[in-house]
């Protein structure tokens, strides 16, 4: 019997780059085939060839053994291929039902919507794949989880045999992950084929069936689980052995740096978000801040930086009260902040690396003397950055925004670490980045640690929380539900807190049930 | 697998501040009729209502006799009942119903004080609202239009302001009505259609767009006006609409000769209203429209052309824009002036925005704006003292009132005026 899929030397592209380089891909029946790749190996730009949203230069598409070209998500639907987009592509103010019947819709006579007949097909497949969902509830109303769960309706309401899930699961909690896993299980038990693509190692051999390794646009590697483990995969991913675990000695803590005390901020629709929070960062220890995105910690790290005003309570920076401080004395008073968003907050886009280096201390000596700007004192600087913290940049005048993401990190990083720092505030700081610069900037903020300074961690992955904090704490829905030591949290605890569970239902962690996980 | 716990947030709406200070608001107005009006009426003076618009002969109803203190005491008192209930409960989702009726109650103290002791033809008020509200709603159902799909339509005005023209211009030549209807029609269609290829297709920011569309109709409309249709009376003198009674409903008081004994824009209006109003919320068409204003990759990826259904959106605008332009001139004074539509395509924006994007809110926002219109130039009659230029501010006051305070949180598509850009 022929394969459900088949890829043959699919070549795509763009100006100055090729995305996919003669890949072949087969997908047979009944079975979970994971894309492992880094950010920027060519999976995204493969799976939307296959539904339709670009084109190939080269390469064929057989479906079930026919020929079959796609040049639209419409031709995809019809060829039973169907996709859960890493940023769901739903409607918040649709209900589930809408959502789900769009550009496929239940019709009474004359365009009029069976919006009835729709919420029964769905009900009906909820029940068949134990997708459960309310068909009736407005999708801004529901969990992250569930809105996946709508998205995979989405998908068999138009009968699709394949589906593919493009990084389903960087915006669930590890409970939620399970589940789907557990999902996409039930979902090949009943004759689906699923394509996963994802860069985290761990999934891959917990779900996959096959695994197919991409790396600059080319497959260089085809295993199974059974015959792979983590650093075999890594390495061929990266193209060279990778060191997973990073090296971290034990916590010499010294002195208080930061102290908050009852903080209280609102976001920009004035919700409080952080909602009394109180925590102690010492200088030579890393507290990790774990939580679900969207739990607070995005004003946290903005009201600690200066860019929030709090609502209430105190922030103390080395004995000094900065509750109501600007950036700018936040920043003279040694504290660094590597922002989540490293191109609306971190750097300016359209300046050269170098302007992007001096974006903190340009108004001072050496960089400026009265009005004038002494050009050729920050290029000197920049250039020595450069080699530095190894920014892989045509030179020192290369805009910022024309550098891969990782390196746009490391600019930011050199521009931190270059001044004499009391407290890094580094939230999420390898968000998107890829194997290698993950593992660097994860042992240089190690360093940092080591050299005596505090460092707030914050990250949505629990992973590199586990790896990298001496202390975790935990943000649930405002509140640090509570801080615990990294070597007494266990990964399913730290897991079941994230999700809302109280610490007392949760059961105290277990001393030396702790599994070291990679990032990856 | 585990149990899955579906959340269902309730969405509160009503922040405890804004119930509080609405509350206090309606005290506040409660206040004012007694300062205002109660205090300068004397006990036994009545007003008369006229129920019957001015050149109407079916469906005559008798006049509306009211005594002034005793009405306005009883408006009083329940606005000020509404208001502390407001401010120590709420009225949760009926908040904003509540406040409308507040608002009602002074209006109509207002006009009781102003009449007292003399006769008000309310009917001919009410009946010049509509009519005044015509071009508003249709610009507000333009707004709905474009706005519900993604693109925002600031051009209405200048779209009106065309078609009143080419209305007018094509309406005196042939002589035909209807040709003018047309044409006018036709104008507005074309400037939509602009609007549409610069900021669909080239991606320009729409305000500009919007913006350009309106000072080119505003310079060339005002050119050919001063040009030749000023100067050469026969291009501006087009036959008008006349009024059409529908049988045995017009006959009926009150109610017939403000609702079904008018011309066929007033008509059109209804028609458009429940059309759109049905289309966009239980149709495909519309939720496909919808989709595309609120998430248009969401829609792509489900094949939905998001161009195709945006162009579609802006033209349907456009048309409409037509219809609500050429009342100025073919269905009201029969010639065109300079600049006549005077801001009231950007009210309809106002409108919709008030009504919440959609077609019942636009149409009753529009209601309401015509209605303070009506007043204002009503009461300049009756003399109230109020000088006539604060009564011809009315209109624009309600406008600003309402866009900064009253509204709330309203519910803009998600993706109002963000081009698309296809990967």
């Amino acid at each position: 019997m022929a394969p459900v899929l088949e890829l043959k030397g699919i070549t795509k592209r763009f100006p100055g780059v090729l995305a996919n380089d003669h890949i072949n891909l087969t997908l047979n029946e009944g079975e979970i085939l994971a894309l492992l790749g880094e950010n920027g190996a060519g999976k995204s730009t493969l799976m939307n060839i296959l539904y339709g949203l670009y084109q190939p230069d080269e390469g064929e598409i057989y479906v079930r053994g026919k020929k079959t070209t796609i040049v639209s998500p419409t031709d995809a639907i019809r060829s039973g291929i169907g996709m859960v987009h890493q940023h769901f592509m739903l409607i918040p103010v649709f209900t589930v039902t809408e959502n789900v019947m769009l550009g496929a819709e239940e019709l009474r006579a004359a365009g009029f919507l069976d919006r009835k007949k729709a919420a029964d097909r769905i009900r009906d497949i909820s029940q068949r794949y134990k997708l459960e969902v309310d068909p009736d509830a407005y999708v801004r109303d529901l969990p992250v989880g569930v809105q996946q769960r709508v998205e995979i309706i989405k998908l068999l309401y138009r009968q699709a045999e394949i589906l593919i899930f493009d990084e389903p699961t960087a915006v669930l909690t590890p409970q939620e992950a399970d589940e789907l896993f557990a999902i996409m299980r039930e979902l090949i038990r009943q004759g689906k084929s699923i394509i996963f693509i994802t860069h985290k190692l761990r999934e891959v051999l917990e779900v996959a069936d096959h695994i197919l390794v991409i790396r600059r646009g080319a497959v260089v590697g085809e295993t199974v689980p059974q015959g792979a483990d983590k650093n075999s995969l890594a390495a061929m991913m990266v193209g060279r052995p990778v060191r997973l675990e990073v090296e971290k000695r034990v916590a010499h803590v010294q002195n208080k740096v930061l102290e908050v005390r009852d903080l209280v901020v609102a976001d920009a629709q004035k919700q409080i978000t952080v909602d009394e929070v109180s925590f102690d960062v010492h200088a030579g220890e890393i507290l990790g801040v774990a939580g679900v995105q969207g739990n607070g910690q995005t004003e946290l790290v903005e009201a600690v930086t200066g860019l929030r005003m709090p609502n209430s309570g105190t922030i103390r920076l080395l004995g000094q009260d900065i509750t109501r401080a600007t950036p700018r004395q936040v920043t003279e008073l040694g504290s660094a902040h590597i922002p989540e968003d490293r191109q609306r907050d971190g750097l300016v886009l359209s300046f050269p690396v170098a302007d992007n280096t001096v974006l903190c201390t340009y108004y001072k000596p050496p960089y400026a003397k009265g009005v004038t700007m002494q050009w050729k004192k920050v290029y000197e600087d920049a250039e020595k950055l450069i080699q530095d913290f190894d920014i892989r940049t045509p030179s020192a005048k290369t805009n910022v925004g024309a550098l891969s993401g990782g390196n746009q990190q490391k600019v930011i990083v050199a521009r931190e670490f270059s001044r004499p720092i009391k407290l890094l505030v580094a939230s999420q700081p390898t968000r998107g980045l890829d194997v290698g610069s993950i593992e660097y900037i994860h042992k240089r903020i190690v360093e940092k640690r080591d050299e005596g300074c505090a460092v707030l961690l914050v990250s949505p992955e629990l992973d590199e929380i586990m790896e990298l904090s001496d202390r975790i704490a935990v943000m649930y829905r405002g509140k640090i539900v509570t801080i615990v030591p990294a070597d007494q949290a266990t990964k399913a605890y730290i897991g079941l807190l994230m999700a809302g569970v109280s610490p007392e239902q949760a059961g105290a962690p277990q001393v030396g049930e702790r599994v070291v996980e990679s990032t990856l | 697998m585990a149990t899955i716990v579906i959340h269902r947030k309730k969405l509160e709406t009503i922040t405890p501040t804004r119930r509080r200070v609405l509350g206090i608001i309606e005290l506040v107005v409660a206040a004012l009729t007694v300062v205002l009006f109660m205090l300068h009426v004397q006990p036994g003076q009545v007003s008369t209502f006229v129920m019957t618009p001015g050149g109407i002969t079916q469906g005559i109803a008798a006049n509306w006799i009211v005594p002034v203190f005793g009405t306005m005491l009883a408006l009083t008192i329940l606005s000020a009942l509404l208001g502390i209930y407001q401010l120590v409960r709420g009225f949760g989702r009926q908040t904003n119903l509540v406040l409308g009726v507040v608002a009602f109650f002074f209006i109509f103290s207002f006009l009781l004080w102003a009449s007292a002791g003399k006769s008000l033809n309310l009917a001919g008020m009410l009946s010049a609202s509509v009519l005044l509200a015509v071009p508003i709603v249709l610009g507000a159902f333009s707004g709905v239009l474009c706005e519900r799909a993604g693109v925002v339509n600031i051009a209405i005005e200048g779209m009106m302001l065309m078609a009143a023209m080419i209305g007018a211009l094509v309406g005196s030549v042939t002589k035909s009505m209807w040709v003018g209807l047309l044409a006018a029609i036709a104008s507005s269609l074309l400037l939509a259609l602009i609007h549409a290829v610069l900021s669909i297709k080239y991606k320009i920011n729409q305000i500009i767009s919007g913006t350009v569309i309106n000072i080119f109709s505003t310079g060339l409309t005002s050119f050919l006006s001063a040009k030749f249709l000023q100067t050469y009376q026969y291009l501006n003198n087009p036959p008008v609409f006349p009024r059409v009674p529908i049988p045995l409903l017009a006959d009926i008081p009150v109610i017939g000769p403000l609702l079904f004994n008018t011309n066929i824009f007033v008509y059109l209006m209804y028609i458009i209203l429940v059309i759109v109003q049905v289309a966009l919320f239980r149709t495909r068409w519309g939720l496909r429209m919808r989709s595309v204003g609120e998430h248009p990759k969401a829609a792509d990826t489900l094949g939905i052309n998001v161009f195709r259904t945006r162009y579609m959106a802006v033209l349907l605008g456009g048309l409409v824009a037509g219809i609500g332009g050429a009342f100025f001139t073919l269905g009201s004074v029969g010639r065109f002036d300079e600049g006549m539509t005077a801001g009231k395509g950007f009210i309809g924006l106002a409108a919709m925005i008030f009504g919440n994007w959609t077609p019942i809110g636009s149409f009753l926002a529009g209601l309401l704006f015509g209605f303070s219109d009506a007043i204002a130039t009503r009461l300049t009659l009756l003399g109230t003292g109020i000088p006539i230029q604060f009564m011809a501010m009315a209109p624009y006051i309600t406008t600003m009132v309402v866009l900064a305070g009253l509204v709330g949180r309203s519910m803009a598509p998600a993706a109002d005026g963000e081009p698309y850009n296809k990967e």
